[in-house]
């Protein structure tokens, strides 16, 4: 009777939790995986391609599945740390394959030298270029994320990848170059 | 409220927490007078000089301005105007380094003065109580007024809030230890200052007015006292001297009692604070309507013999205000902008006083020491002591160095006034504050980053919705016409029991089928000559062959002399060239002198047949084709280079060729009459003929840049080997093939080809054939890798080069020919 009794009473706990569970997830549902965004908003959002993937939120997705973590060049080591950190895995350096260079760019367009082909607008995953077939095009660079993928489809070689130049207003403080002391 | 008031009333105020005392050094300075300095040779005047955005130039290089003329100015509320601080002539408008940190370089206005000090128009007012608000708060914007104490904030947005205030603080602390400007300038013009302040309480009407001042300056204070008697809502409020007071939020603490909460405004609290010296500007710009053209500026420190205040012109370089204190320039000379604790060492002495600087200081080392080697933090906590925003420096320190930016906010960094009072106390000399601003603009860059990279996001999210409705548009639109086709053939073809399946599939293949037999035809026909189709066709056979080029295998080479012709020297020399590619000497040296001789014989004749019809026809051609067909030119360069395959290199046997020489000359004398271009042979030549040496110069830098990429794309070595000497010695070994360079060994390096065309630039129609022929056989050469730099100065050079590239086109169907045959 008694072991009756608990058989019951565990039936009825169980029950009535996996109830509770099954309401849990049906009314907490999150929708997608919140893990690719976190890491998504991690990576610098250039769309460069440069991890094999076509974009940001693609490699955010691969690396949520497994992808190794240090192949997003732009991001370079602070990002590959951030993920790892996130992920909860060894910090790797950046994958060899990849460049190292990540000074931030902005391209340019040689306006002389545009024949209006429309092909690096086609290109370019920001939508950061304007023109139309046979008329120049141009880069608003306040949009460009430097991600080189224009570069390469221009036909002409009319787009250069131009460092961006440091202004007093985006200027990092040099620890050396500061020279304020204490009198006595 | 009341009780506020009271302890006011009873100059009982209230203290801040930290703060330091470092020793006074006023004495340097405030016994003086301030004096006017002669006129500097150039003033350097930066487009901005507050925080904000600079404005949109006014003025060009050599035009003459007149004292108080505006320079810039601009829609933004944020920017302020620079004017001409004396009457001269604009020098130049460049970059030049400004009075930063950084030592960059922003762009100035030069202004060599000319001495008259001719003042603009001014429109002064009797009465400013006649005005309206607005009309103030214009006028003070026109005056190009902003915050004169050190941060630069456009004062007009200060001023233009709605009245109401609870308290409107004048900050005449002063608190940096060398500075005295503040106070010499209130003792010399206290009544100024009050007609400022008078203008201020007009725009504000705060309920109290409140002049915060530092207990080490009596006169001043006096001189305040009694030039405010008039207005009872002016309080002089008497502080104990103590670093930082001077500090916005310090001074509001120390006179209300408030502390200004993290990230909160003071306006938010009804409190606005102005600095002394922009009340002073405010008051001329009002009622004098003085522009600011110039600020008390302390210059001083123990390495000048006359430190002292001077009323320095905005734009008067470092140098020339040191120059005339007695500067002597010691060892390891610094020369700071602002106060010890707050400024920075100046790049060089040519960066010009701004708006903002207050005090320029040249120490001895004695004086200032050189900054010493930081020792480890021993966590003694004086910092925090010290420190006015009530935060904690040495842990600040600490995630600095870890460079832990998300802590660095929780600590709340960015409620640092940078004053350097902690690292006055710090017993181990820690630079903090600079360990602060670092990571402070790291973060702030870090912002900008993410700020960026959100936006990226969007737009690449963007997009990718708009290529899936695209994609989806054009399925639904070929959909749709799939349908139509199909109705269409059901309709026509009515008894025919095909599935529609089965129709577009026979399309298809009579399709292709019809493509190949006008393929077929149209080379037939060019090798007939009887075509007028005859250029396309030969079009479509270039591309053939090249194509070709990269699969077939090569056949060995043994061309006989063809009496003929010297298209077919020609061709042997092509083929040598491509064989030393692959066997280097030895098949080389198989093409024997009889090739060579008859070609040289000949090769005027059949030249001037071809060469000279082309170039008269494409000439008159206009810019804008030649430009479009060198970007043609140059593209298609690119994409050979890409789609070759080096190494594989064919040869021509020698049946294919004969036959085909024979009609190819027919051919291409009646190519070259016809009209209309074939587009894949005249752009090269429309390139070259064009009659603007510039466009000229144009099309040769698409060619030499198209070469350049396609270069880096080969794999050099092996491709480019060179041709034998057994090659080249026949041919030099003939008397008239001795004088055309032709035959020298090509280095078969597409850079070197380059130069030469540039060589032969000045002969205009010789030069344009040799071009021509040259960009036709580098074309087509580009599947081997190799472009030909076959060029002479002379007629049989000229007529050579061209030879090879019929060559190359006769080859080309050859090589069609072959397959067909085959």
């Amino acid at each position: 009777m008694e072991i009756l009794i608990s058989i019951l009473v565990f039936g009825l706990l169980a029950s009535g939790f996996g109830a509770l569970l099954g309401y849990a997830s049906v009314r907490f549902k999150v929708e997608g995986d919140p893990l690719v965004e976190q890491i998504d908003a991690l990576l610098p959002q250039t769309q460069c391609g440069q991890c094999g993937y076509p974009g940001c939120k693609p490699y955010a997705d691969a690396v949520a599945n497994g992808e190794a973590i240090n192949k997003c060049a732009p991001g370079g080591d602070d990002t590959i740390k951030k993920i790892a950190d996130l992920m909860g895995v060894e910090v790797q350096p950046l994958d060899e394959n990849h460049s190292v260079d990540n000074t931030p760019k902005v391209a340019f367009v040689i306006e002389e030298d545009c024949i209006g082909c429309t092909k690096c607008i086609q290109a370019c995953p920001v939508d950061a270029i304007t023109g139309a077939a046979k008329v120049m095009h141009t880069i608003i660079a306040d949009e460009c994320t430097g991600c080189d993928l224009c570069v390469d489809p221009c036909p002409v070689d009319c787009i250069i990848m131009i460092p961006i130049k440091q202004t007093p207003e985006t200027w990092q403080w040099d620890l050396q170059s500061i020279d304020v002391v204490q009198i006595d | 409220m009341d009780s506020v008031l009271e302890r006011i009333n009873k100059n009982h105020f209230w203290k801040f927490p930290g703060g330091i005392h470092p020793p006074e050094q006023k004495f340097l300075t405030n016994d003086k007078p301030i004096k006017n300095l002669r006129l500097p040779k150039e003033l350097i005047l930066p487009l901005k000089q507050h925080i904000g955005n600079g404005g949109e130039l006014l003025v060009k290089t050599g035009d003459k301005v007149l004292k108080g003329q505006a320079l810039t100015r601009s829609d933004n509320p944020m920017s302020v105007p620079i004017h001409a601080p004396t009457s001269g002539t604009i020098s130049a408008i460049k970059n030049s380094i400004i009075a930063h940190p950084s030592g960059m370089s922003e762009l100035c206005v030069f202004l060599t003065p000319d001495g008259q000090e001719t003042w603009v128009a001014r429109n002064i007012v009797e009465n400013f109580y006649s005005l309206s608000k607005k009309n103030i708060v214009e006028k003070i914007a026109d005056a190009g007024i902003a915050g004169m104490g050190g941060a630069g904030f456009p004062t007009s947005i200060k001023v233009n809030t709605s009245p109401g205030l609870k308290y409107l603080i004048i900050n005449a602390a002063e608190c940096e230890p060398y500075i005295t400007a503040d106070d010499l300038l209130i003792r010399e013009h206290s009544s100024a200052i009050i007609n400022g302040i008078d203008i201020l309480n007009h725009l504000l009407e705060p309920e109290i007015i409140l002049i915060g001042i530092e207990d080490n300056k009596p006169q001043a204070i006096a001189a305040l006292q009694a030039a405010s008697q008039k207005n009872d809502k002016i309080k002089v409020c008497v502080l104990p001297t103590k670093y930082p007071t001077g500090g916005e939020k310090q001074l509001i603490q120390a006179l209300t009692g408030q502390e200004v909460p993290s990230g909160v405004l003071p306006l938010s609290l009804g409190v606005v604070v102005q600095n002394i010296a922009t009340v002073f500007s405010i008051s001329e710009a009002i009622i004098n309507d003085i522009p600011l053209l110039r600020r008390v500026v302390t210059v001083t420190g123990q390495a000048l013999q006359k430190p002292q205040n001077v009323w320095a012109l905005i734009g008067t370089p470092i140098q020339h205000l040191v120059e005339q204190c007695g500067f002597n320039e010691t060892e390891q000379q610094r020369v700071i902008m602002g106060g010890p604790l707050m400024g920075f060492a100046l790049p060089t002495l040519q960066v010009p006083v701004v708006k903002t600087t207050n005090c320029i200081l040249a120490p001895t080392n004695i004086e200032i020491s050189p900054a010493s080697k930081e020792l480890e933090c021993i966590r003694c906590g004086q910092c925090s002591d010290a420190c006015p925003s009530s935060l904690l420096p040495q842990e600040l320190q600490w995630q600095a160095k870890a460079k832990e930016f998300d802590k660095l906010e929780e600590l709340n960094l960015f409620d640092c006034i940078e004053c350097g009072a902690c690292a006055y106390v710090c017993p181990s000399q820690i630079p903090l504050v600079q360990y602060y601003r670092v990571a402070k603009a790291e973060i702030r860059h870090n912002r900008v980053q993410d700020f960026k990279a959100d936006r990226a996001k969007l737009r690449f999210e963007a997009r990718k919705v708009r290529l899936e409705k695209e994609k989806v548009a054009r399925e639904e639109k070929h959909q749709k016409a799939l349908a139509a086709r199909k109705a269409a053939a059901k309709t026509s073809e009515g008894q025919a029991n095909n599935s529609a399946i089965a129709a577009a599939l026979a399309r298809v293949k009579a399709k292709k089928a019809q493509g190949g037999e006008a393929e077929t035809t149209g080379i037939d026909s060019s090798v007939d000559g009887g075509d007028v189709k005859s250029r396309a066709a030969q079009a479509i056979a270039r591309a053939k062959a090249k194509k070709a080029a990269q699969q077939t295998t090569s056949t060995p080479v043994t061309v006989e002399s063809d009496s003929k012709s010297q298209a077919a020297a020609a061709i042997a020399r092509v083929k040598a060239k491509k064989l030393a590619k692959e066997q280097a000497a030895q098949a080389a040296s198989e093409i024997t002198e009889e090739i060579v001789k008859p070609e040289v014989a000949k090769s005027k004749v059949a030249k001037s047949k071809t060469a000279e019809p082309e170039v008269v026809k494409l000439s008159p051609a206009d810019e804008k084709k030649a430009k479009a067909k060198a970007a043609v030119a140059k593209a298609k360069a690119k994409k050979l280079a890409k789609e070759q395959a080096a190494k594989a290199v064919t040869e021509i046997t020698e049946e294919a060729v004969k036959p085909e020489i024979a009609k190819s000359k027919a051919a291409k004398s009646k190519v070259a009459k016809s009209k209309v271009a074939e587009p894949e042979t005249a752009e090269p030549e429309v390139v070259k003929l064009s009659p603007a040496d510039e466009k000229k110069a144009k099309a040769k830098a698409a060619v030499a840049k198209a070469k350049a990429k396609k270069l880096a794309k080969e794999q050099a070595a092996q491709a480019a080997s060179e041709i034998t000497e057994e090659t080249v010695k026949p041919e030099v070994a003939k008397p008239k093939a001795a004088k055309s360079k032709v035959a020298e060994p090509e280095t078969a390096e597409p850079e070197t080809a380059e130069p030469e065309i540039a060589k032969l630039s000045p002969a205009d129609e010789k030069k344009a054939k040799i071009a021509k022929a040259i960009t036709k056989a580098k074309a087509n050469k580009s599947s081997v890798s190799k472009p030909s730099s076959s060029i002479s100065d002379d007629d049989k050079k000229k007529k050579i080069s061209a030879a090879i590239s019929k060559a190359k086109a006769k080859k080309a169907t050859a090589t069609i020919n072959k397959e067909e045959s085959e």
